[in-house]
């Protein structure tokens, strides 16, 4: 039990380090700018159909789900505004970030742990290349970049999944659809929700290179890394999500 | 061996891990300018361990390493860099990036290091230097369409396009058919020539040890047990020694 409990607090510890040694490395030379690019497309571009599929999923579901409590009592009108509001303040960036959770920070904690224990890091530090440099803080640069545009994806493809809901049972076209959503929507609905989504993007890429990074020599611990890194960054989803609506409720 | 005077000099090295895993416990070796070691052991005797300490892959806990004349433990990292870029590592079984062609994994750090070479330069030396291990045909392949073999050989020609001074093979015919050790082990004696490289060889093959050795280190328990040449070794009285040539 005692060891356990050291052996978790050591693992914060490098974990903290770890990041401290992002912030270290990223103001050095050289800047990995292809490396930065190519990953951009892996995280941001490659994700985009599961993003896109999910998001219109959210928003028509949420639509239908919500409609008959607010026809109940006659708000029906409301119903565009309200699936956008939840959409954009929560849902869409929890739902896309546990997506990335599993596609991105899996992806990455099992490549960079293969290229660990295939000796590949090594490799690439006994050739005088700085292998964090090179593989983590491109990979999570890009992913800190990259989770807030999927975001910002997910809550369109989410108001059109929900304009395609609304229509299936009633009939508004999308101008008015489009001018009822933005008639709710508020600088504080949106601006917060964008910022947290930063901070899901940065967890989602340091915790899956983490676990990569120090992942220990055998084919096990590949899986292993992968495994931990889709628990602790979905963990870590639901932890920032809850500071960041405390933050909000403080300050607006 | 053209020059006589040390390279690789390696004094009282200590490296442990956790508590009870003594690995290295004081191995003293040192390695002449033009010369084949070959480092032979059982596993687990501290080998591998003794060769990643040579290019601070590994931290060793106590002792002296120096390569050129310049103690390595005194280093930072730019600097360590600068020693790093004169000594070639091939890994057990090549460490290929996985993600780059043949083509890219050799230009991969030949355009880090060597910025102003033009991108037809680079082109030429990535396909003289695969010529040199055998392999130009491989050039556009992936890592996963390589045999064993070939890995090895793409990734020493990896190594050697850099133009190291010291080549560190970690077991180079591991896990390779008869054949296909012999023509490592002879590519191994060919670049040593083309290249003028220093090597140390970590082996259990003894084929490629007779092949290749100028002088073999055999390491027991963390510690230097004997030196000498394969033909002194081979006669060695000692039938823990004798039982390596069996």
């Amino acid at each position: 039990m005692v060891i356990e409990i050291k052996n978790t607090f050591d693992g914060i510890g490098e974990f903290v380090l770890f990041i401290f040694r992002f912030f270290k490395e990223l103001f050095k030379p050289p800047l990995e700018l292809r490396e930065f690019v190519k990953q951009c497309y892996v995280i941001g571009y490659k994700s985009l159909p599961l993003v896109a599929i999910t998001g219109f999923i959210m928003g028509l579901v949420l639509t239908l789900q919500s409609r008959p409590t607010l026809a109940e009592f006659g708000a029906e009108s409301w119903l565009p505004g309200m699936v956008a509001l939840s959409l954009i303040r929560e849902i869409a960036p929890v739902i896309t970030a546990l997506i990335c959770a599993g596609k991105v920070s899996s992806g990455i904690g099992a490549e960079l742990g293969s290229m660990k224990v295939t000796e590949q890091i090594d490799a690439m530090e006994v050739s005088a290349i700085n292998p964090f440099k090179y593989l983590v803080v491109t990979r999570i640069l890009a992913s800190t970049l990259m989770i807030p545009l999927l975001v910002v994806f997910a809550d369109g493809i989410g108001i059109l999944g929900g304009f395609v809901g609304y229509n299936i049972h009633s009939e508004l076209n999308i101008v008015r659809y489009n001018s009822l959503v933005f008639e709710t929507l508020g600088f504080v609905d949106i601006f917060p929700a964008t910022i947290k989504t930063f901070f899901f993007g940065f967890f989602i890429g340091t915790i899956g290179c983490f676990m990569g990074f120090t992942a220990s020599n055998g084919t096990e611990s590949v899986g292993k890394a992968a495994n931990s890194a889709v628990v602790y960054a979905s963990l870590a989803i639901f932890i920032i999500d809850m500071l960041a609506v405390q933050l909000t409720d403080l300050i607006f | 061996m053209e020059n006589k005077s040390p390279i690789i000099e390696i004094k009282g090295l200590y490296k442990s891990f956790g508590k009870d895993k003594d690995v290295l416990k004081g191995v003293n070796i040192h390695v002449k300018k033009g010369e084949n070691l070959v480092i032979l052991g059982k596993s687990g005797s501290g080998k591998s361990i003794t060769i990643k300490c040579l290019v601070r892959l590994v931290e060793a806990d106590r002792g002296e390493i120096k390569v050129f004349g310049t103690d390595l433990s005194k280093l930072d990292n730019d600097e360590l860099n600068v020693i790093r870029l004169r000594i070639g590592f091939l890994f057990q079984n090549g460490a290929l990036y996985d993600s780059m062609t043949v083509r890219e994994n050799l230009g991969f750090p030949l355009q880090r290091h060597r910025a102003e070479f033009t991108e037809s330069q680079v082109n030429l030396a990535i396909e003289e230097t695969l010529e040199s291990v055998g392999l130009s045909e491989a050039i556009d392949k992936m890592p996963s369409e390589l045999s064993g073999g070939m890995r090895k050989r793409v990734g020493l020609a990896r190594t050697l396009i850099l133009k190291p001074e010291i080549l560190l093979y970690d077991e180079p015919t591991t896990g390779l058919d008869t054949i296909t050790s012999r023509e490592i082990s002879e590519l191994i004696i060919s670049i040593q020539k083309k290249y003028k490289t220093t090597s140390i060889i970590i082996t259990h093959d003894m084929a490629c040890a007779k092949f290749t050795s100028n002088r073999i280190v055999i390491l027991r328990d963390g510690l230097v047990y004997t030196e000498g040449t394969y033909e002194t070794l081979e006669k060695s009285e000692d039938e823990w020694v004798r039982s390596f040539f069996i």
